[in-house]
């Protein structure tokens, strides 16, 4: 539905939600800074931190997705084997596990007492562990980011349109001109947008890489920012590297997003066809190792995690009602999360398709969507000491402290939406607007008879991994937190700080439960919508 | 739900104590945990005061001061409780704190006390903790353990982000003065990894990631009372042991100074401070007597504790962790 002006106000109304929420906390602490300090931004301290930070995040991003595209091929390719929903979802729990569990979960694989070490020493070998150095981060970063990066890129398989399948089998398309011919140029127009996700997230971090970088030789601008707004509490010092942040990583992002070309498109009858390439034989060994390999490398220290748990003391810990509602008020931020997320994104991207699909404006459309993502490029630390600057005066925030932390993951959650969703509505425009065009069809029927069938399944994942982000996280509810809104990450958080390491355990595996189970319930109301 | 409305109808039913009795304590996260000391302290003293004792808690006692800072005089706290003598110079240079005005007490601590602002409610010694089974002969002194061997392993934590990073980091400033840059260079061959916390190093140190870690003379008190095991141990150094005593203090914002000043005097007494050795495994601020666990009375004590004077940590901070980047190679 073209109509005379573009559809600007649901994308102005999402950008000014979440880029709104960064730039008010930034310009808070400046104007409670007073001053900007400049020199901290070219000291050679300052310079050292963030070239390690560049060099480590560009690392990370390019081993995640490098690693993440043959495991999500060979998913694609292969549409249903026993545990393939299962192992898919478990994709989403690296991320969603508090930061500090996880390390314990890498280091139980990875580290010198770890499986690998001990594997190694069965077998006569020398004892050795690449954690505690540069490859410690890069195997950390690589465990979170290559299962979102798969999360993220298989969309790209189920945008190829039916039709694409039939023709390459017609032609006798073997795998490789497959990949050249069909899947390239989708996956080219689609990885640097999943590249600048996990490149912010890996800019940002922080616990990971003073754990597992071996001193602080391995520092990012994340501690540093830590280290002037909580330690020295100089605050122009904190917003200038807080900005030299953002601006770093809005630069990143710009120069990756330069390399996206326009994603293929072509109209659909919607009818499935089966891609010719699964049969031989070699493809069939090729995707099982590329399975096994992912799904070996995720699985190892989420096993940890989970065996820990369940050699804690479940009985204690599961047996207090405390920690059941926490479980809940968990869930209850992880889905007030999720769906300002979805809305959010929705809004943003109801502009950015009507510009790309429809006015051919995708340069821009594709910015306008980097921007919706700029929430990830604040420093957490920073964004938190903002809001609270912000909102102190205006509510009184303990009491708040869920619906913030709702709102605060919802905002950072939004990214991920739009990689999720984008692809889905773009291509709904390209495949059916004329259609509904020429048959006159209404907003509400449009909306119930061809976007909802239609990007159904992708919303219910994209609210589905965005809630189950917000339902492990850490940072904004400790931000807030008070005595009586704990949630299930903040007793895992209080139990490590006292000894309780068994209890942490259990704690985490509930957590992990409780996200997979988010999951399972969203994707299958979707299923069920589906039906009826 | 909007909360302030259901609040507001559970006052009206008489559910909750109004917002006027209410004192609020601001403190750090694992202090109000469910094995922490928080629940025990909140129910003795509400029973005391016929008030609701309401925490806030954050991360840790950097962060602690920052939120006061950043809050201003929109703070709600009424009682900060968890900075240390670390802090404590700036806690008060910057005015989030103000005077008790409440008499001496009868601390039992390893220097003498008596400040018009803070008061003591535990402190302990940093020590490096080993794991006896993986590391049968750990170094016996400070000199030893920095003598620039690369084994056993150590792991610290990161003066920059953690306050027993800032406790090794004054400790070898305290011992070796204008040489704990090079102290510094020689230790870090035997430093496995720096964390941003305690817990993310004493996690690793459990695991068997590496054989010591830098904790608490009172660690060994935990896995000794509540798992029975003995292999965790803490070796005195000759050298002494830098102290970290733990403070709380009334808000300069506190909307509720008596209630605050009760609370203050209520954490000298017995009720508060039997909380403290098997909750916050430090040691009480006063002497216990007999409610001291047995397992505290037997654990080893540093002949000299070692503490800078909260003003020169204040002044020089900022320049010895650049000195301590300088000296690890990130500088």
């Amino acid at each position: 539905m073209v109509g005379h002006r573009p559809l600007l106000w649901p994308g102005l109304v999402a950008l000014c939600a979440t880029l709104g929420l960064a730039g008010a906390s930034l310009a808070a602490l400046l104007a409670r800074a007073h001053a900007l300090d400049l020199s901290a931004v070219f000291d050679g301290y300052t310079l050292r931190v963030a070239r390690f930070t560049l060099l480590q995040a560009l690392l990370s991003t390019l081993l995640s997705v490098a690693f993440a595209v043959p495991v999500a091929r060979a998913l694609a390719r292969r549409g249903s084997f026993p545990g393939r929903a299962l192992l898919i979802r478990s994709m989403s729990l690296p991320l969603v596990l508090p930061v500090i569990v996880a390390v314990f979960g890498v280091a139980a694989v990875w580290g010198r007492n770890g499986a690998l070490s001990h594997g190694l020493q069965a077998l006569g070998l020398p004892a050795m562990s690449p954690l505690y150095g540069l490859s410690g981060i890069l195997i950390a970063h690589v465990f979170f980011n290559m299962p979102l990066a798969v999360r993220l890129l298989l969309p790209v398989w189920d945008a190829i349109p039916g039709e694409t399948w039939r023709l390459a089998s017609q032609l006798g398309m073997g795998s490789l001109s497959i990949l050249r011919l069909i899947e390239g140029p989708r996956l080219a127009a689609a990885l640097p947008g999943v590249a600048v996700v996990v490149f912010l997230l890996c800019f940002t971090s922080f616990t990971v890489v003073l754990a597992l970088g071996g001193g602080p030789r391995a520092t990012t601008l994340e501690v540093a920012i830590y280290q002037a707004l909580r330690l020295e509490f100089d605050l122009p010092r904190a917003v200038s590297l807080g900005l030299l942040q953002v601006a770093l990583c809005a630069a990143v992002a710009l120069v990756l997003i330069r390399f996206a070309p326009n994603p293929p498109s072509q109209p659909t009858e919607g009818r499935a066809a089966v891609r010719p390439d699964r049969a031989g034989l070699a493809g069939k060994v090729a995707d099982a190792v590329w399975i096994a390999a992912g799904g070996c490398w995720v699985a190892a220290p989420l096993a940890a995690v989970v065996l820990a748990g369940l050699t804690g003391p479940l009985a204690a810990v599961l047996g207090d009602a405390e920690v059941w509602a926490a479980a809940l008020r968990s869930v209850a931020v992880g889905l007030g999360a999720g769906l300002l997320a979805v809305v959010l994104g929705v809004l943003l991207l109801a502009t950015t398709r009507d510009l790309a699909a429809r006015r051919g404006r995708t340069r821009l459309a594709d910015r306008l969507e980097l921007a919706g993502g700029l929430t990830l490029v604040v420093s957490p630390v920073v964004l938190g000491a903002g809001l609270f600057v912000l909102l102190t005066p205006l509510v009184p925030v303990f009491d708040w402290a869920l619906a913030l932390a709702a709102v605060v993951n919802g905002a950072v959650a939004m990214p991920y939406v739009l990689r999720i969703v984008g692809p889905v509505l773009r291509r709904t425009a390209e495949h059916h607007d004329r259609l509904c065009a020429s048959l006159g069809f209404s907003r509400r029927h449009r909306l119930r008879y061809v976007e909802w069938p239609e990007s159904r399944a992708a919303l219910a994942t994209a609210l589905a991994l965005a809630a189950a982000l917000a339902t492990g996280d850490l940072t904004a509810i400790a931000l807030f937190g008070t005595e009586r809104d704990a949630t299930l990450a903040l007793l895992v958080y209080r139990a490590l700080g006292g000894y309780r390491m068994d209890e942490a355990a259990v704690l985490a595996l509930l957590l992990v439960a409780v996200c997979l189970l988010v999951f399972v319930v969203i994707e299958g109301l979707s299923r069920v919508c589906a039906r009826s | 739900m909007p909360r302030p409305t259901a609040a507001l109808a559970l006052v009206a039913l008489g559910v909750l104590p109004a917002r006027a009795d209410t004192l609020t304590v601001y403190t750090y996260d694992s202090f109000i945990g469910a094995w922490g000391p928080g629940p025990a302290i909140e129910e003795a003293f509400e029973a005391r005061c016929g008030c609701d004792l309401e925490w806030v808690a954050v991360e840790d006692a950097a962060v602690l001061l920052s939120r006061l800072r950043l809050e201003g005089e929109a703070s709600r706290a009424d009682v900060v409780l968890g900075l240390d003598t670390n802090l404590m110079a700036e806690a008060r240079a910057e005015g989030v704190v103000r005077e008790h005005g409440l008499g001496p007490a009868d601390f039992d601590l390893p220097i003498d006390w008596s400040d018009p602002v803070f008061v003591p409610f535990d402190y302990g010694y940093f020590a490096i903790v080993h794991d006896s089974a993986a590391a049968p002969s750990p170094p016996a002194s400070l000199d030893a353990l920095t003598s620039g061997e690369a084994e056993p392993k150590l792991i610290v934590q990161d003066p920059r982000t953690s306050t027993p990073g800032l406790g090794l980091l004054l400790w070898l400033k305290a011992v070796y003065g204008d040489d704990a840059g090079d102290a510094w260079r020689r230790l870090s061959k035997r430093i496995l990894t720096v964390t941003s916390g305690w817990g993310e190093a004493y996690g690793l140190f459990l695991e068997g990631e590496a054989p010591m870690v830098l904790s608490y003379t009172t660690s060994p008190a935990y896995h000794r009372l509540v798992e029975g095991e003995d292999r965790y141990k803490a070796v005195i150094f000759p050298e002494g042991h830098y102290m970290q005593i733990e403070v709380a203090a009334m808000a300069a914002g506190a909307d509720r100074p008596d209630l605050a000043r009760r609370f203050l005097a209520f954490v000298a007494s017995p009720a508060f401070q039997e909380a403290i050795p098997t909750g916050n495994w430090m040691y009480p601020a006063i002497d216990l007597g007999d409610a001291l666990p047995e397992v505290f009375r037997a654990l080893p004590r540093p002949d000299a504790s070692i503490l800078l004077p909260p003003e020169e940590v204040s002044r020089n901070r900022s320049a010895w962790i650049r000195e301590w980047l300088e000296a690890v190679g990130a500088e």
